[in-house]
This record gives C-alpha cells, structure tokens and sequence, in this order.
C-alpha cells in the first residue's frame, strides 16, 4: 500500500481550501492595478485614469506611473510614510528586546529551578488562552491609571505629560510576543544535547565560555526564528497597537483600518500587495533558517 | 552577591527569568487585577471611572435594566445576553467549519511526499501572514454588491440568460462567519498537521492487514490519534473568533455586533470603561470555561506551539 495515496476527495477539497486562501489575496492584487479611482467596480488596468472625482464626467489623465499609479501614489501620501515608519519603528525595538529577555526565560524554564518558575511559566500560557481584547484594554485601563497619577504628582504639562504613544505601544508589543519568542527557543533547547556542553567544560571552559561558544551558536536558529517570527506578529498587530496608541503613533493596520471605515481606493490595494510582498520574502527568510537548521539536526 | 549568583542555580535561573516575568506582571497580571477592579466602578459623568464596589455592570449584563419602557423601576432587558450569545455561537459556528475545512487539507499535506510538505504547507502560511484588516479588506472587495463574486455570478446568469439581481451579501451574519472562517483557518491546519504527520505509517499497514477499509481505518486510527491537533486548533481558532471585533465591524456592519464590539465601544465611543471592564470579564470566563473543558475533556499537547 502506498503511503502517498490519497482518495480523489480529499484531493478535491485540498484544491478547493486553498482556492479559498488564494482567491481574496489574487483580487486584491488585481484591484491595485485598477483604472477606477472609487475602485468600486474594475475598469481594466491603469494606463490612464478617470479623475471623476474632481471633475464630472470622465476626464481621462494619463498617469506617469503607468500601471503601477496607486503604488507612485502611495510614495506621496505622507500619512502612509508615517505610519510605515512607526510600524518598523515599534517593531525592531519590540522585537530586539523580546527575543532578549525571552531568550533568558527560555534558558531559565528549560535548564533551572527556582522559586518563582511556575509563576513565570503560568504568565507566560495566559495570553494564549485569552482573547486579545482582554489584553488590550486591560493594558489602556494600566497606561491611563498610570499615565493620570504620574502627571499629577508632578504636576506634568505639556508635551512632558505621559501619554499613550509609541512607546506604550512598543511596550505592549513586547508583552506578547515574550511568550512565543520564549516557546520557540524552548523547543530549541529540549533538542539539545548536553554531552557538548560536558565536553567544553571538561575542557577547561568556564560556564560563560561554554555559553557563548556552544550554547548559543547551537541555539542560534531557534532564536532568529523566534525573533522573526515575533517581528512578524508586530507588523501584523492590530488590537493591541488599536488601544494602546496615541496621536503620531499610528501604525499601518491602524491606517487601514481608519480608511475602510471612510473610503476605500486602489491605494488601500497597492498598500496591501506591497505588503504581501514584504511579508511574503520575511516568512521565506523564516523557511530557509528553519530547512537549515532541520538538515544541521540531521547532520 | 555576585559570588552568591555564581555559585547558587536557583539564582541564576531566578535572575535570568526575572525581566520576562516582571514585565508579564505589569502588562498581563496587572492589567487584568486593574480590569477587575474597574469592574465594579461606575462611569463618571465626563466618561472616566469611579471607584465603587457595585455589581451593577455585571447585572446589566445578565439583562437587568433600569430604564424600563413602562417605567417600572427594572425590567429584563435581553440586548447584553443576545450579543453574549451570537458571539458564542459565532465562535462555535467558526469553529466547526474551519475543522471541516481543515481535516482535509492537512491530510493531503501529511500524506505528501516530504519534500512536497513543505511546500504545501508555505502555501498556507502566506495568506496568514498577510494583514489581518488587508484579509478582511479583501472579503469587503469580494462580497460588495459591485464585487467579485456578483460579476462571477451575473456573468454565469447572463450566459444561461437568466435574470439577476446582484446580491446582498457584505453587512450580513454570513459575511461576518465567511470573514472569520478565513481569518483564522490556517490556524486549525497547522496543529491537526502536526499531529496527523506524526502517526507511523506502519499503523495505516496494520490496519489495512487486519482487514480494515478506508473509512474504518480514518475512524479508529486518523482520527482518534489526530485529536490533539483538533483540539489544540480549536483553542487557536475559538478564543481569537470570541474576542474579535474587527471581522464583525468591517463585514457585519451594523448588523452582527459581537462581545468585541461592544466592550470596543464602551472604550472609545461610548466611554464607560467600567462596564466594558465588566464585558470583557464575563468574556474572558467564558472562553477560559470553554477551554478548561473541552482541554480537560480531549488533552492537548506540543500541537499548540506549532502555530
């Protein structure tokens, strides 16, 4: 018996499931090529458009981006630089400082024993089992509480006044990821073998020593995964940066979402297909570490 | 001091795990106490919070209200309940037709050639890594009475020549359950994939030798041994569906308003945090009995860490 063989059905619906995937993804595409400035229906590709907005009647302009106008047009709209710098901004930092710290803990639950561990481990499960909104204004209902006592103990005016911001939402940000940065690197850290570990100190390397040339190098793939895979949930956040940001800090999925509720335009699209693109070379990154790191385990 | 970290194990685990917990204490355990808290307050006529110990909020919840349309001093209002309720039914709903859905793709990917599973399952990491509110984005383009789907189906219409209306779709309980669906899909593959491609080949052998068909040996072998990665899914898929509301705001509109919406709203347009503190309580009980149950009930392991 084949091992491979899979019935005619099961087939026929894994063809369909993925349709369903892909089909939204493939018309949002399409869409950021559209001729339509409402992008209401498509009106073929973009070469030249219809500024009916501003004039009435049908006003052909040509576009000097050719089909790719609403992705020129994006490079224009300062709102969406803004939001694409706060968006990398919260992300790098968030993203350094919990694979650091969720690095530590991974090392502490796996290898050590200690008084507060069951707290730490039992912190660590709750943001799985409850829903982000939970999260997030318990979070806001924290910054304000904090932010209002702050400033009237010190009589705070002006921009000196604490408020929600980017920093409150880098903040946040590193709150949930800590706990899949901190699961990645664990798993890591059950594969590993301990008789290297043996072997350098019965060589005569001291503990830091041995962290730092074969710990750590061994370890090294569970954390950039974890790294990036902590990065990637930034950049896709939304309720936690909804309640946690301020004016100035505003985010993409927070730009977007501001749009759909108003207006919806070819912009929005060429908005998302670049970031599909730039999501989609991330996880590729992610794959390549990953197949690497499986053949390494192997070898 | 430094000598004593050197030397005691308990310390060095203690000062290695100190900035992670410390920092989930004051953004996770704290938050939730203050959420608490917050509660049993009442709403400050400028939108803020007083501090009372009043159960109020949560008796609003369960549909006691005090402003009556016969003007009696309370009555049972239902509004709260019925929002309660068509979020979990939402979520259940949600979650059976993702498992549907699910199964079979993991199954096709767990059976693969192990140089094709990786491929495969990349396949369905994409659409998950694409936006959140860019998914949602994409269904209101399909779903528009001016979008994809209508032109698919009037074209379809006009080649049998039969007459058609565009239909209503987006603003409906089925937008918002289609919205979901896709949101959190891949993560119900990931888990039953974990599990499914686990289970030894050698067992589907023993099965067939032992005179087992097809469908017997997906019942007393597959499935059993794949229930982990269902129920580890369901966890992934039920919790996020109860709390969302993004999905509900963009595709139900003003139609299907969720738990989300509601303790959304008290924060920022309705401004009583107390009784969206209160909300997001009852909300948070809920999916934590639901899990505690169902997890005590099936058991769920490393599947989690998958997605």
């Amino acid at each position: 018996m084949n091992p491979h063989r899979r019935s005619p059905w099961v087939v026929a619906a894994s063809i369909l499931v993925y349709f369903f995937l892909y089909a939204p993804i493939v018309i949002l595409i399409l869409y950021s090529f559209n001729a339509s400035k409402t992008n209401i229906k498509f009106e073929g590709f973009i070469t030249e458009y219809s500024d009916r907005v501003q004039m009435q009647g049908s006003a052909v302009v040509a576009s000097p981006c050719g089909p790719f106008h609403w992705y020129c047009d994006l490079t224009k709209n300062s709102n969406v630089m803004g939001a694409t710098k706060n968006t990398l901004t919260i992300a790098v930092v968030a993203t350094i400082v919990a694979t650091i710290i969720g690095t530590m803990a991974a090392l502490a639950l796996q290898r050590y024993d200690f008084k507060i561990k069951p707290f730490s481990q039992l912190a660590l499960y709750i943001p799985i089992v409850i829903p982000e909104i939970v999260m997030g204004i318990g979070i806001l209902s924290l910054f304000s509480q904090a932010f209002g006592w702050i400033n009237d103990a010190f009589h705070l005016t002006g921009n000196a006044r604490l408020a929600l911001g980017i920093g409150t939402v880098t903040v946040s940000h590193i709150a949930f990821m800590i706990p899949f940065v901190t699961l990645v690197v664990q798993a890591r850290l059950q594969g590993f073998d301990k008789s290297f570990e043996e072997a350098a100190m019965d060589l005569g390397a001291n503990e830091w020593i041995t962290f730092w040339r074969v710990t750590f190098p061994t370890i090294l793939p569970g954390i950039l995964s974890g790294a990036l895979l902590a990065f990637t949930l930034s950049l896709d956040d939304f309720v936690i940066t909804f309640f946690t940001n301020g004016p100035g800090s505003t985010t993409l999925p927070i730009y977007v979402y501001g749009l759909l509720r108003r207006i919806i335009s070819p912009q929005v699209n060429a908005l998302s297909t670049v970031w599909i693109l730039i999501v989609f070379t991330a996880v590729m990154i992610l794959q390549w570490i990953q197949s690497r790191e499986s053949k390494t385990v192997k070898a | 001091m430094l000598k004593r970290l050197r030397e005691s194990k308990s310390m060095q685990g203690t000062f290695l795990a100190l900035p992670t917990t410390l920092w989930m204490f004051v953004l996770l355990i704290i938050p939730l106490i203050l959420t608490l808290i917050v509660s049993f307050g009442k709403r400050s006529p400028d939108g803020n919070v007083i501090y009372t110990f009043s159960f109020d909020n949560y008796a609003r919840l369960i549909g006691i209200s005090h402003t009556c349309a016969d003007g009696s001093a309370t009555c049972f209002d239902p509004l709260y309940i019925n929002i309660l309720w068509r979020s979990l039914t939402l979520a259940f709903n949600t979650t059976v037709v993702v498992i549907l859905m699910a199964y079979p793709l993991s199954y096709f990917i767990a059976r693969a050639k192990p140089a094709q599973r990786n491929i495969y399952l990349f396949m369905v990491l994409i659409p998950l890594w694409t936006n959140f509110v860019i998914r949602v984005y994409a269904w209101m383009m399909l779903l528009r009475k001016e979008g994809a789907i209508n032109i698919i189906i009037g074209w379809v219409a006009s080649l049998l020549h039969l007459p058609f209306t565009p239909l209503e779709m987006l603003y409906t309980p089925g937008a918002v359950l289609v919205g979901m669906v896709y949101e959190f899909l891949p993560f119900m593959i990931l888990p039953i994939y974990t599990s499914l491609e686990k289970i030894d080949g050698s067992l589907y052998e023993a099965a067939a030798d032992l005179g087992a068909n097809a469908v017997r040996t997906f019942l007393r072998v597959t499935l059993p041994l794949s229930m982990p990665g269902v129920v580890a899914g369901t966890i992934l898929v039920f919790v996020p569906v109860m709390g969302t509301f993004v999905v509900s705001d963009l595709l139900g509109g003003k139609q299907v308003i969720l738990v989300g919406n509601l303790i959304q709203r008290q924060f920022l347009d309705a401004r009583d945090p107390a009784f969206g503190s209160a909300a997001s309580l009852i909300l948070m009980v809920m999916t934590l009995i639901v899990t505690y149950f169902y997890t005590r009930k099936f058991g769920f392991g490393e599947e989690i860490v998958a997605a």
